[in-house]
């Protein structure tokens, strides 16, 4: 039975689905904000490092839970395995409102001019789906300053000159360098490089009604005990909410898209709080579920028009699954580096995201976040005892002389890397999961291995006693940084969105989440999502007409 | 079209059998926050094995394991069982095993922490899908020892319980003793629970009193609101 019909239905309240619902429902659209998971509580997990969602060795603290959800991975030997959620191959970002924005390390990097033309920039890559963008960094300009004015950034760009420009200042000041920080500063700037503060989404300042950080070292896989982190669920969800026009239903698990005969999206069909089936009506659908789940959704939508999933007769839906490949490199410094004050992160570099020599793209290096000890138990030189006394001595010894600098690179999409639905694995609703195949590109290897080597040289002059080096991997990337499986683009052929999110031939039917890069950047991409969730609802609200949209 | 009927919990999933998995009637297990303390009273009737037998072929559920236990202890009182999985048998050479992974000097290792407590609690909880592997593994290592040493592994000296260790480490004990978990599965699992049991919150049973905080030098608790940054400063 159908419930009342609504203006639009927004699947998932993350970076993207937050932003689009408090858009549509300030500009007077009746929105129903659909999300599986439900309020996050910082007391339901404080700082408890087995519970975090970097490291949920006793479950995921901000969903999805063990008990209901599974997905299938294909191993690179073709075997396959069911995982669980607090499983590192399941791939797992978050199910809660707010979505990764309530535990992330929250920085808030826009991406380079050159990240929206790799294509153009470095040409044909060989077994790759390398492309650009079909918008450039101009046309999301003024969205990156509305995310970063309307969520919140602390930072200052003025030290580094490969920042893409912009038009105004960041909101808040930028954060003080950490004493891992300082001393990265001193040195990579003795080498020419040109260090300066992360930009956060975290108040560094009262900012929006929230207080200032109180620096937890217990920042990065938790939520903030104060709200000083920014996330859509402490900004944007609560003003949709406010506008009277948004209704947040929690614990509603979206099953599938209804298509009509006439290629139209007509209503969402999902699971509610209670496990009964409900189907929502709506003049428009915005799908904004992460790149894994966004893909599962329009592959679950099989109709007349669209028999392989909505928006997926060309076989991209799914395709050019990226994420973040991070390396980098670890030293022991002779005195403490270690401070009490997180989250960790202070400094950054870009001047190796691109230029680099006969390489395809490049990476930012950063120190990194605070190791809690169950995490640091792996941060050791190759080759090291794992357990016994000299496990303990280095444990003791050396938790806060570790030096490290690591970051993402910029990954080579290719088509194989993909999400599917599996044909015979169902969740606890009895949806299809999603099946992971696929890798990384063998490039991925080179750009890798070239970073980690720049991080290295840094530690090094920095007078470390021990370096060693983070490589990479070839194993499927995804998580929290995915990537690429909705890909906007000019020609339906070879994309599954146009430039503005709109499904080709789907005219009422968007997608607002990372599902829509075409390339991942070198950066964290959340302030990415944000400012390309702006965009998409402003092409909505320019196309409502009187209770229709197009 | 997706049948919009009711839902039930998926099943939980078993090391041994990641695609059959064991029936699991409740929707989860004790709440990681639970800070009561192993069951007091032992049950009666049905022995402490048999009732880990009964959940484990899952007609309780291994989610109830701690209630179950204390409903059957209302019977008659006794003799103390002092976890809520493992018999006092099979904890003996566990914990043996695991202070060699974390062992004591001048600071405490895993004994004193608290890690047998912290596995055992979380094997009826949210690690349940691991009781076989403990009941197996233990059970191989058990076999391991006799063959190199003629004793149980909690009663041979430190230096041969390494030796054993090393051996499972890197796959090189004794075949036949080894089945499924397989030697270096069981060490690798093992391992992490007790690096898990010595390092995470002491609410679930471990780090008993913050001691690996305490040898790492790291301010504890961590307090909502302490900024215990020094003056810091900008370049």
């Amino acid at each position: 039975m159908a419930l009342p019909k609504v203006n639009a239905v927004v699947v998932g309240a993350g970076a993207g689905g937050g932003i689009a619902a408090k858009e549509l429902a300030q500009a007077g659209l009746s929105v129903v904000l659909l999300e599986r998971g439900g309020w996050p509580h910082y007391d339901a997990h404080n700082d408890d490092e087995l519970v975090s969602q970097r490291t949920p060795a006793l479950g995921n603290p901000f969903g999805p839970d063990d008990q209901h959800y599974r997905r299938v991975i294909v191993n690179a030997d073709g075997s396959q395995s069911t995982v669980l959620p607090s499983e590192g191959s399941y791939g797992n970002n978050a199910g809660c409102v707010g979505g990764g924005t309530v535990s992330y390390g929250a920085m808030a990097w826009r991406y380079m001019p050159q990240d929206f033309r790799m294509r153009s920039t470095y040409g044909e890559v060989k077994d790759s789906t390398l492309a650009d963008w079909p918008i450039s960094y101009e046309d999301l300009e003024p969205y990156y300053e509305r995310a970063e004015y309307e969520i919140g950034v602390s930072g200052d760009a003025s030290a580094n000159p490969f920042a893409a420009p912009r038009k105004k200042p960041y909101p808040m000041p930028a954060f003080p360098f950490n004493r891992e920080g300082l001393r990265v500063v001193e040195t990579t700037r003795r080498m020419g490089l040109h260090p300066f503060p992360i930009p956060m989404l975290r108040n560094s300042v009262p900012y929006n009604g929230r207080p200032a950080c109180i620096h937890m070292r217990s920042c990065v896989g938790f939520a903030c005990p104060v709200d000083a982190k920014a996330g859509s669920q402490n900004t944007v969800i609560p003003l949709a909410l406010a506008s009277g026009n948004c209704e947040l239903r929690t614990g509603c698990v979206a099953a599938e898209l209804v298509v009509d005969d006439r290629g139209r999206a007509r209503a969402v069909r999902y699971f509610d709080s209670e496990g009964r089936g409900q189907e929502q009506p709506a003049d428009l659908v915005v799908v904004s579920a992460s790149a894994t789940e966004t893909a599962r959704l329009l592959l679950n939508s099989k109709s007349k028009l669209f028999p392989n999933g909505a928006g997926n007769n060309n076989d991209w839906v799914g395709r050019n699954l990226q994420g973040h490949c991070y390396v980098g490199a670890f030293g022991l410094a002779e005195d403490d580096v270690y401070e009490e004050a997180g989250p960790g992160a202070t400094v950054a570099f870009c001047d190796f995201n691109h230029g680099n020599p006969g390489l395809v793209g490049g990476g930012m290096l950063a120190n990194e976040f605070i190791a809690l000890p169950y995490v640091f138990c792996d941060i050791r030189p190759p080759g090291s005892p794992r357990w016994g006394k000299a496990h303990k001595d280095f444990q003791r010894n050396y938790y806060k002389r570790v030096i490290r600098l690591y970051g993402p690179i910029q990954e080579i999409p290719n088509f194989s890397a993909r999400v599917s639905v599996d044909p015979v694995v169902k969740d606890a609703w009895g949806i299809p999961v999603c099946r992971l195949s696929g890798s990384r590109h063998p490039l991925d290897l080179v750009l890798g291995d070239y970073m980690s080597r720049k991080a290295e040289d840094v530690i090094k002059e920095m007078g470390a006693t021990r370096t060693w080096r983070g490589g990479p991997s070839l194993s499927l990337s995804g998580g929290q940084h995915q990537a690429g499986t909705c890909r906007m683009g000019d020609d339906p052929a070879t994309s599954v969105t146009n430039r503005f999110g709109q499904v080709h031939d789907i005219a009422n039917l968007f997608v607002a989440d990372a599902s829509l890069h075409v390339t991942n950047g070198a950066f964290n991409p959340v302030l990415t999502i944000m400012a390309l969730a702006f965009r998409v609802s402003d092409h909505i609200k320019a196309g409502w007409k009187g209770g229709q949209f197009g | 079209m997706i049948a919009l009927a009711v839902p039930a919990p998926l099943p939980r999933r078993t090391a041994q059998e990641p695609h059959e998995p064991l029936p699991d009637l409740a929707n989860r297990g004790p709440p990681m926050s639970d800070e009561s303390s192993p069951p007091s009273q032992s049950p009666s009737g049905v022995s402490r094995r048999t009732a880990v037998k009964i959940m484990a072929v899952g007609t309780i559920g291994a989610a109830v394991g701690a209630g179950a236990t204390a409903l059957v202890a209302r019977r008659e009182k006794p003799a103390a069982p002092r976890y809520y999985f493992f018999t006092e048998e099979e904890a003996a050479p566990l914990i043996a095993f695991c202070e060699r992974i974390i062992p004591r000097d001048d600071t405490p290792g895993a004994t004193e922490a608290g890690v047998i407590d912290f596995i055992d609690r979380q094997l009826v909880g949210v690690l349940s899908r691991h009781q076989h592997s403990y009941r197996a593994g233990l059970d191989s290592l058990r076999r391991t020892s006799f063959k190199l040493h003629g004793l149980a592994f909690d009663k041979i000296p430190a230096e041969a319980q390494d030796n054993v260790l090393r051996l499972l480490e890197s796959g090189k004990a004794p075949g036949d003793c080894w089945g499924e978990p397989g030697q270096q599965s069981f060490f690798n699992l093992v391992l992490d629970h007790t690096r898990q049991g010595f390092y995470g919150s002491p609410r679930h049973g471990g780090n008993r009193d913050y001691t690996s905080y305490r040898m790492m030098g790291l301010a504890y608790p961590n307090i909502v609101g302490q900024d215990r940054r020094p003056s810091g400063g900008r370049v």
